[in-house]
């Protein structure tokens, strides 16, 4: 008799929503819970390296533009993929993004390991205007990204911020901040030196958008561009990648 | 016209100003940030309201026979909030559109490129037009089937002026670049503090409008506006948890990294859609349906299993958007096997509402009113079972990334979406105005029309771009190279996006047309002045009729 039942839980709006909670509780406890028993879910990758200010900073600019609407940062295990974009995205690529941007529709390729892949120049040609590069695509153009200044003074807190969620950023990473992603722009000034030191000797230092007497926004952007699918070599190390991977020095 | 008490009206400005001095307290620790820009839109917000209230405050007290009448006035202003929204988010999605096909439309400015006008458009759409919707029909729904008057007159105005605030700094966020980037739900951290607080007071209201019911029995409307209210609470908080720069800053990180964020995000956002754009609208359908087709439902037994089904196995869906990435594979099969099952509750949902309608078919003939809710009920069917589809891994494989899922995405919001609200708006209007009919039969009949054009137009295009596109991304020449640069497959892409503009277009002067068959219904002066115990409570049933509803 379970209409009768339900007749009876139609005539106390309490029960019912209790009954509602309950109902649409477990699905999402049975499958986020378990994501956290870290160890299973994302793989090991001792050489990873977290971003620099500057990348960050570039990150940020990325998420506010809203790239992610149209650029996917997740290739997916299907070797059409695989050969298109490079070896497939591992959990651990991901492990320190808050919040993740793998996106949802492909209006333009993939970028997950654009890293490494064109110039600095031509990136900075392609954000200021795509048609200058590549005459039929529709991406908007964002000139005003290298007239724009970076707001160099609010990269302490953003790396605190960071910290908070469980990035682990130390006590001179955010200190020197916003020294670093000048530095990282402008080769060869005294500040260059610290963001190897802290980030490691594979960090990229350049004057991304060819200017060195500031650091604008389109410096940020770019140094995140280059570094995406550099951070960590897990994915051309997977044992479980299929045999047609392409070479990553090629 | 708000018949507020004095102590009502001292409440709403006590609260106006907590709300003015907040914003003056955004503005001034946020002047160097965009969160100053949002404080002074508070500031001039709650300003506006605050000389909307003292314009009418010394008035006479309202007489106490109010108090056996329903509170309709937040349903009038919620009419014409939901249709400001609609042609707002509309012409963002148009023009979204255009911009993808001719992409200098956004005439080289940062505030309008095209991923910063695409959230304006789902927000709009989703929230704006959606949720205005939802609250305006959910306060008329819960007075008609409980016979109650709606439990205070103040809460329901904090409700839908509260929800379009943080609509209007959502949105306009967005141009100014303040995201979260989280799909449906990018607003930043302070706007979604207010949402909650919004959100519980709608709770609040809505329980305690029912608590007052004179029928014994929670009508199924009901069920589904309160899983609606409450599961989108529990969404909306996990998901936007979120530690900022400072208080001074619009910027936030979320809490959740990678992986763990990616299925948070989509099991919120999968569910955004069971519970904002399925179950909500479901609630319409189950109250304007029988009214408007003077039938009672097909089936009680139906509704209870498609309400629980919804309600349990939707929650299980959300992987289905992360197929073949870097989630575990076991998480994967379960979004896939629970989004098939959802099936079965979905298509007993779409044909308890067809059935509903057998005997009255030639209804559905002469009425478009009825039609636009047939036709919802139809594209229900149609998206829901295209979703179950879609979410087989092998058919995602093809899918994924593609139009294919935009395709899906607007089947659901203007076949169902967009075609239910209207249907019901149609039927709300003249009830609400106490008019014998809208304006003109003409003009549903021709916004119908566009509707369902626009909407075929929208979705067969989306449907061959996204197909063509993910068969080239796989295509292999026989020496086993990929035949196709990913240019290739934009190019083929230009011919759908110019027709799916030109589809949202028709069904965005849809919109246009409805909005001034209202202001026209509402305008003529009521022909028939109806008489005043028409109104009271008792004669307003979802079904009068002699047959007992099954569901009462
Ligand atoms: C005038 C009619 C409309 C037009 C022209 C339109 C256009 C668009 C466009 C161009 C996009 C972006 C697609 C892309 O990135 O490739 C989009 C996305 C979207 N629209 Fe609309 N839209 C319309 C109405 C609606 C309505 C009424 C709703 C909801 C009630 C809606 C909900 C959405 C959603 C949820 C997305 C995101 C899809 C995804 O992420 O896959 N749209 N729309
Ligand atoms: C049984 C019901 C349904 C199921 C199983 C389902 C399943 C799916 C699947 C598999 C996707 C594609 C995910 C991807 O590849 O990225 C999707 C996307 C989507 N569906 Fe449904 N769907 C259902 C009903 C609906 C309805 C009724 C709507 C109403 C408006 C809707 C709105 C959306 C939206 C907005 C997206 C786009 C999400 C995004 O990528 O931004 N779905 N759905």
């Amino acid at each position: 008799m379970p209409e009768v039942m339900h007749r009876k839980l139609e005539r106390t709006a309490t029960g019912f929503m209790l009954a509602i909670i309950a109902a649409a509780s477990v699905g999402g406890i049975v499958e986020i819970a378990p994501l956290f028993t870290i160890d299973d879910t994302v793989e090991a990758a001792p050489d990873m390296r977290l971003y620099t200010p500057l990348e960050l900073a570039g990150r940020d600019i990325y998420v506010r533009e809203g790239c992610y609407a149209c650029h996917s940062q997740m290739i997916r295990t299907l070797r059409d993929e695989v050969e298109r974009y490079g070896p497939y995205s591992l959990a651990v690529e991901s492990q320190y993004d808050h919040p993740m941007l793998w996106g949802s529709k492909r209006t333009g390729p993939d970028l997950a390991r654009i890293g490494g892949k064109y110039s600095d120049f031509w990136h900075v040609n392609h954000l200021n205007n795509p048609r200058d590069v590549v005459p039929e695509s529709n991406m908007p153009s964002y000139r005003w990204l290298g007239t724009t200044p970076l707001k160099l003074s609010d990269l302490p807190l953003a790396l605190r911020a960071q910290r908070a969620v469980g990035v682990p950023y130390t006590d001179a990473m955010i200190e020197n901040a916003a020294r670093d992603a000048y530095g990282q722009a402008v080769p060869d000034s005294e500040q260059s030196s610290g963001v190897t030191e802290r980030y490691g000797e594979a960090t990229q230092i350049s004057a991304f958008d060819g200017v060195t007497t500031n650091v604008t926004e389109m410096d940020a952007l770019v140094a995140y561009l280059q570094v995406l699918g550099q951070l960590t070599r897990a994915a051309y190390e997977n044992p479980a990648a299929p045999q047609q991977m392409p070479d990553p020095d090629d | 016209m708000m018949q507020l008490t004095t102590g009502e009206r001292q409440l709403g400005a006590i609260v106006l100003i907590a709300l003015a001095i907040l914003g003056i307290a955004m503005a001034a620790a946020g002047r160097t940030d965009v969160l100053g820009i949002h404080g002074a839109m508070v500031l001039l917000y709650s300003l506006a309201l605050l000389f909307l209230l003292f314009s009418s405050a010394f008035g006479p007290e309202p007489s106490p026979a109010r108090l056996t009448r329903y509170y309709d006035d937040p349903i009038k202003v919620g009419v014409g909030l939901t249709l400001f929204w609609a042609i707002f988010g509309m012409f963002i999605g148009v023009w979204a559109a255009a911009q993808l096909a001719w992409p200098i439309l956004n005439f080289d400015t940062s505030w309008a490129s095209f991923g910063r006008i695409r959230p304006a458009h789902t927000s709009g759409v989703i929230f704006g037009f959606g949720g205005n919707a939802l609250i305006t029909t959910s306060f008329h729904v819960v007075q008609r089937t409980s016979r109650a008057r709606l439990a205070d007159q103040f809460s329901p105005w904090f409700v839908l002026f509260g929800f379009n605030l943080f609509c209007l700094i959502a949105v306009s966020g967005y141009f100014l670049g303040v995201t979260q980037s989280k799909e449906y739900a990018e607003a930043e951290w302070y706007a979604d503090i207010w949402l909650v607080i919004v959100w519980v007071t709608y709770f609040v209201l809505y329980v305690r409008t029912l608590a007052l019911r004179k029928e014994p029995h929670i009508y199924v409307a009901n069920w589904y506006y309160m899983a609606f209210i409450i599961v989108v609470a529990i969404l909306h908080i996990v998901n936007n948890l979120a530690v900022p720069l400072s208080f001074a800053h619009a910027k936030s990180y979320t809490i959740w990294a990678g992986v763990q964020d990616s299925m948070v995000q989509w099991w919120y956002g999968h569910n955004a859609v069971a519970f904002f754009l399925t179950a909500g609208f479901l609630a319409m359908l189950y109250y304007y349906l029988p009214k408007r087709a003077e039938r009672p439902i097909f089936s009680y037994r139906l509704s209870i299993l498609s309400f629980w089904g919804i309600t349990f196995f939707y929650m299980w869906a959300g992987s289905h958007h992360l197929h073949y990435t870097a989630l575990p594979h076991w998480v994967q099969n379960l979004g896939m096997t629970f989004s098939v099952m959802l099936l079965v509750p979905s298509w007993a949902s779409a044909g308890n509402a067809l059935l509903t309608l057998n005997g009255a078919w030639h209804k559905v003939r002469d009425d478009a009113t009825l039609r636009f809710i047939m036709m919802a009920a139809f594209f229900y069917g149609l998206s829901t079972f295209e979703g179950s589809f879609l979410a087989i891994r092998p058919v995602n494989s093809l899918s994924h990334y593609t139009d294919w899922t935009v395709g899906h995405v607007h089947a659901g919001a203007l076949g169902w979406v967009a075609m239910i609200t209207f249907g019901s708006l149609y039927t709300l209007v003249p009830a609400i105005w106490k008019r014998e009919r809208m304006y003109s039969a003409a003009l549903v009949e021709v916004h119908f029309w566009l509707a369902l054009v626009g909407t075929l137009i929208y979705v067969f295009a989306m449907w061959n771009s996204g197909i063509i596109q993910g068969l080239m991304w796989r295509t292999y020449s026989p020496d086993n190279t990929l035949v196709y640069s990913f240019l290739d497959t934009l190019l083929a892409m230009y011919p759908y996006y110019i027709a799916r503009a030109f589809g949202g277009l028709l069904f965005l002067i849809g919109a246009i047309v409805a909005a001034y068959n209202i202001w026209m219904t509402v305008r003529a002066p009521s022909a028939a002045q109806l008489p005043l115990d028409e109104d009271l409570p008792a004669s307003d049933r979802p079904l009068d009729g002699a047959a007992p509803t099954p569901a009462e």
